[in-house]
């Protein structure tokens, strides 16, 4: 696969993984639907929200950083993850990573604060579909009932062994993305798609 | 009667079971049948079998005694289809194909890997219930009906608890039962046996998913499934448990509790015996009386310790049933099973007539019940003896629990349900349900019993007056333990073992209790119950470990490079949870071997390694130089960009804590490297103090660690290497001097090039994104090979880096070395008014002569290569011990540049003993070494710049 910024030939943490999740998927019959989603655009921020920088970053993304903890915010192409109370983690789109990150260090200017593209610290799942809260559930241990973790929420919190930022994906359907260490990605995935086959029927 | 072929006890009609299923199984190398819907022991029983073993410490014969999870005797050992040691008869659902024998005592555990299944899940709730008896029912069905997300467990495989061994409501039950089946908030988990309570309702379950399946479990599914649920309410409808009484002879196969007994003839259709004697201390057994003489048993006699036992009496009479009121089994005869029953006149603990024997087969007891509170007293609850209901009751919990039903003392089915539904309404905020009504019998007052004093004839000095057939305790062994002053009931558990086997005294606790306080002249209130601890019920590790085993059993983290180490054959060391690459061995290459051709590769042409493992911090704001002055023993302030400095950190006690690299990235960044074992300590480090102890400097630290990949490129034909694939970097001593860095890029790729050099050689570090690794390592790979270029793993590493005394922390280093013992002196500034450890450095005691230092060992035979952790001795001869130990070799291997073997060591007052011989005894020799600078590989430092 391309690195779209630099068309130097790529390869994601989960790149061979894709053969086996696409399986697992089909044969799940849509109750679980597993896929890397690899190359995106991630960006640590560290600044003070009630500071100049956090408006300025606002403005840059459309959108403000959000300050309720363990939540999520998307728009124009980006959202923005709580981690902490001066941490978010900005993701965009694959290829934007350069982009993202000098508008947001342009947007932050000489305040004291932090801009760093950990696009390749992590990569990210996602785990989708109707069972997709249960398989988590098997090796996550917060309550990702709608009434507690529904849309525009996300968690920094371990899935089986790994640590990972979970957030949910969508509105309207069951999905989450799950951003895990790249050294911790391979063990991440043979961990999902052995949970998984509880769904995705006889092995 | 007709009978069912092969099982003589089975009734021609009724129960639970599914006839059209017959099962086969064996058990102690003969064959049974049975069917769907038995368990091991009603089918054991259907087919004549009592008798399940042989007690442990008396070898008596012992049967099955209850009809659940209580039960103490029933113990055995599956064989097939998977060997599972010490499975309780009365919990095994009967699957085709069951092959179980009795054990003397342990298990045995299954000499192969378990191809089963297991594996976890969390889950949440406003309300769990524990038990989906009438009470549990109703309480869920509450709460579902408000909404409310509800668990119910229950550990049978059908709802209805004590309703399946009963013949009341059975449409209400099914109905419920189809109603929170089908509510979408509510999971209903049969086969689950909620095992333990803990803080802020926290409770483990384990269900048991596929073992009712036997060979036939479909293997993507998991065999069983620990649960981790977390409920905001938790309602016990746990039940009760009958409880026996202290008797001669009461451990007999044939005797068994009066309400199990009952259960196998409603719910299981089977009739444990032909001619019963019953042993009562209450109403409960009468209602047993009634159903097992409706099923065809013949009751010789119900025996009622009461003189007045009430209206349950009269009913029994008029059914036909001999009731002798104020009297007590005083013995039971038969070698392996009871063949008859002796009784005798009995009041207020004194026997009063002589005794007048049955003959039965069948001796059915009931003490009591008590109330099945082990979760509620794990929760932190407290329990309180009930002297009107003769048993313990709850009596307040600090968590959000409430007992209910007759796990809270209540006995009538129409005040279980009033119970279960107000309890849920109280915990959810909503309105109870509308019930069947039922009117409850009236009832007449028990009286505890605990012992039946022996008749002289038996003479056995209450030898079998069982409390605990578990464990083979008697009244005899109490006596003895009190009689010894011991007082407290957790005393009598540890000195006699009561209540201390694979049941954990679920019948036998209680009695423990009562007989005790009977021996002591003592209230059993005040004697109290011993700690309930977890697990309710034996769970096996197989469970618990779930999915945690095998490749899964801890992460195995890897580098974007991982699949190119494998596929040229390296050998992976575990650093960590990390895997790294230890050496390439090429066609059949010994270790030495091909560490040996790595590091001449990298001393005399060019060899390159993955290092994406050192741990990696970006360190940025307006004061991060600063901090990091505070924090590294050297200055780092004065850094200039576009240069990196070699840092030692020390904990505030001066010793070595890690050491790396800082780059400086800009005015107000930098990027500090870290050891791959500490970087997820080094970065909390710095958090503690940036956090705790010094919030004022504005300085942000963001772990990189994956984002770059590092390719380390050593040997002095790296330049040419390097300068082909960066045409656009100045590859020039000069003009990209040691530790400099620039950015440029490296076969295309945007990299970060660092000089730096952990073996002394021109070398450079390759930085790029994790995901472009791969290509930089491919193009490196393609564009070496011509100049030799040979891949090196952590060996080699630590070669050359030994060669060149360079310490590894934590392996050089245990915790107790300051720099300054490492001979590194020049990295402690003493321009910084301060740094982490700069006091300590300013002890009397860092700064003793004859501390240990890093020092070089030559062993005097080139060819020795002493083993790492060797202690060091001054003579050449042992005196007697205690011997005065000088040090310890730390690292030590064969060097293909010195072309010997040579060590490094921390030995006391080492740099003043240069030249100074010393001895290694290895395997009662006394190897003989000369101590030199650690330093034995261009010590003039002439081949960095290549």
């Amino acid at each position: 696969m391309a690195d779209t910024e630099t068309s130097v030939s790529a390869r994601s943490p989960l790149a061979g993984h894709a053969a086996r999740f696409a399986a697992a998927t089909r044969r799940s019959g849509g109750a679980v639907r597993l896929a890397e989603l690899p190359y995106l655009a991630q960006i640590d921020v560290r600044l003070d929200p009630k500071g100049p920088a956090a408006d300025a970053v606002g403005l840059a993304l459309g959108f403000p950083l959000p300050t309720q903890p363990n939540t999520v915010v998307h728009g124009g192409g980006s959202s923005a993850l709580w981690l902490g109370p001066d941490e978010w983690l900005v993701v965009g789109r694959p290829g934007t990573r350069a982009e993202l990150e000098g508008r947001l260090r342009e947007a932050v200017g000489d305040e004291p604060a932090a801009v760093v593209d950990i696009s390749a610290q992590r990569t990210a799942l996602l785990v989708a579909g109707p069972r997709s809260r249960d398989l988590l559930s098997h090796g996550c241990a917060l309550d990702l009932h709608p009434r507690s973790f529904g849309a525009g929420r996300c968690a920094q919190t371990l899935l089986a062994r790994a640590q990972v930022v979970l957030a949910v994906r969508d509105e309207l359907k069951p999905g989450f993305w799950v951003l895990v260490r790249s050294s911790f990605a391979g063990y991440l995935g043979d961990w999902l798609l052995d949970a998984a086959t509880e769904y995705t029927g006889a092995v | 009667m007709s009978e069912t072929t092969g099982q003589p006890f089975r009734l021609p009609e009724g129960g639970r079971i599914h006839r059209d299923e017959p099962l086969r199984f064996r058990f102690d190398d003969a064959e049974y049948t049975g069917f769907r819907g038995d368990t091991l022991a009603s089918a054991l029983l259907a087919g004549g079998v009592h008798r399940t073993g042989t007690s442990v410490r008396l070898g008596r014969p012992r049967g099955i005694f209850a009809a659940g999870s209580e039960e103490p005797n029933a113990v055995h050992q599956i064989e097939e289809p998977f060997p599972e040691p010490m499975l309780t008869a009365t919990t095994v659902e009967l699957y085709d194909g069951l092959v179980a024998r009795s054990l003397p005592g342990r298990g045995r555990l299954a000499d192969r890997p378990d191809p089963a299944r297991y594996d976890a899940r969390h889950a949440h709730c406003d309300l769990l219930v524990v038990g989906a008896g009438p009470a549990g029912l109703a309480a869920a069905a509450t709460a579902a009906r408000a909404g409310a997300r509800v668990i119910l467990a229950d550990e049978q495989p059908e709802l209805g608890g004590s309703l399946l061994a009963g013949r009341e409501l059975p449409g209400w039950t099914r109905e419920i039962g189809e109603e929170l089946d089908a509510a979408p908030e509510v999971r209903v988990l049969r086969r689950t046996t909620v095992f333990g309570h803990y803080d802020d309702n926290y409770l483990l379950a384990v269900e048991r998913r596929t073992n009712h399946l036997g060979a036939h479990a479909p293997a993507h599914l998991s065999r069983e499934r620990i649960w981790r649920i977390r409920a905001r309410h938790v309602i016990l409808a746990t039940g009760a448990h009958e409880r026996s009484l202290a008797f001669a002879g009461n451990d007999r196969p044939g005797v068994m509790l009066a309400g199990a007994a009952r259960t196998y003839a409603v719910r299981y259709a089977v009739v444990p015996g032909r001619r019963a004697v019953v042993l009562t201390t209450n109403d409960s057994a009468y209602a047993a009386a009634l159903d097992l003489a409706a099923a065809g048993l013949e009751i010789a006699a119900v025996v009622d310790t009461r003189p007045q036992p009430g209206t349950w009496a009269q009913r029994a009479e008029q059914a036909g049933i001999e009731v002798l009121p104020g009297h007590a089994v005083v013995g039971t005869r038969g070698d392996t099973h009871v063949t008859s029953v002796t009784v005798a006149g009995y009041a207020e603990g004194r026997l009063t007539s002589s005794a007048r024997q049955f003959t039965a087969d069948l001796l059915l007891v009931s003490g009591g019940w008590n109330p099945v509170l082990q979760l509620y007293s794990q929760a932190g609850g407290r329990l309180r003896f009930d002297d009107a209901l003769g048993c313990f009751v709850p009596d307040g919990c600090r968590q959000a629990v409430e007992a209910v039903g007759s796990a809270n003392g209540t006995f009538g089915l129409g005040r279980c349900l009033a119970e279960g539904t107000a309890a849920a309404a109280r915990a959810i905020a909503a309105d109870p349900i509308p019930l069947p009504s039922f009117t409850d019998e009236p009832s007449s007052p028990a009286i505890q019993v605990f012992v039946v004093p022996g008749t002289d004839a038996d003479g056995d000095g209450d030898h079998t007056h069982f409390v605990d057939l578990q464990r083979d305790v008697t009244v005899a062994d109490l006596d003895r333990a009190t009689g010894a002053g011991l007082g407290s009931v957790e005393h009598l558990k540890r000195y006699t073992t009561a209540g201390t086997a694979h049941d954990q005294g679920k019948t036998s606790g209680v009695l423990t209790s009562g007989v005790a306080a009977h021996l002591m002249g003592a209230r059993i209130a005040e004697l109290g119950t011993t700690t309930f601890r977890p697990p309710y019920t034996p769970v096996s590790f197989a469970a618990l470990a779930g999915r945690d085993r095998g490749a899964l059993h801890d992460p195995v983290r890897v580098t974007p490079l991982h699949d190119w180490h494998a596929a040229h054959g390296a050998v992976f060391e575990n650093v960590g949870q990390w895997k790294r690459p230890w050496y390439y061995p090429q066609d059949g290459e010994s270790m030495d071997a091909a560490v040996q051709r790595e590091c001449r590769a990298a001393r005399e042409g060019v060899a390159f390694m993955d290092a994406s493992t050192l741990g990696k911090i970006d360190v940025q704001g307006p004061d991060a130089a600063t901090f990091l002055d505070r924090l590294y023993t050297n200055m780092m302030s004065t850094l200039k960009t576009g240069m990196i400095r070699y840092g030692v950190m020390c904990r505030a006690d001066g010793m070595v804590f890690d050491d790396g690299t800082v780059a400086r990235i800009a005015e107000d960044r930098f990027l500090a490297t870290t050891t791959t074992g500490n970087a997820a300590a080094v970065l909390e480090w710095m958090e503690e103090w940036l956090q705790t102890e010094w919030p004022e400097l504005r300085v942000h630290l963001t772990s990189v660690t994956e984002q770059w990949a590092t390719v380390a490129l050593a040997g002095p034909l790296s330049r040419e290497l390097l300068a082909g694939l960066a045409p656009r970097l100045a590859v020039d001593a000069e003009s990209f001097p040691f530790m400099a860095w620039r950015d440029t890029k490296v076969a295309g790729i945007p990299a970060r090039v660092c000089r730096i050099s952990f073996s002394g050689e021109l070398a450079y570090e390759i930085n790029v994104l994790g995901w472009h690794a791969p290509a930089l390592w491919d193009a490196l790979y393609a564009a070496g090979r011509p100049l030799g270029l040979t891949p090196y793993g952590t060996e080699t590493m630590h070669v050359l880096r030994a060669e060149k005394g360079y310490p590894i922390v934590g392996q050089d280093t245990d915790g107790t070395v300051t720099p300054q013992d490492l001979g590194m002196g020049w990295v402690v500034s003493k321009k910084k008014p301060d740094y982490m450890g700069k006091r300590s450095h300013a002890r009397a005691e860092s700064r003793r002569p004859d501390r240990k230092h890093l020092v070089g060992l030559l062993p005097d035979d080139p060819a020795v290569v002493l083993p790492e952790g060797t202690q060091l001795v001054a003579g050449s001869r042992l005196p007697e011990p205690p011997v005065p130990m000088l040090g310890h070799i730390t690292s030590s291997y064969r060097s293909a540049a010195l072309g010997r073997g040579f060590a490094l060591g921390l030995v006391r007052g080492g740099r003043d003993r240069m030249g100074e011989r010393l001895y290694a005894p290895v395997g009662g020799e006394l190897v003989p070494v000369t101590v030199a600078s650690p330093v034995l590989y261009d010590p003039e430092g002439a081949r960095r710049d290549g």
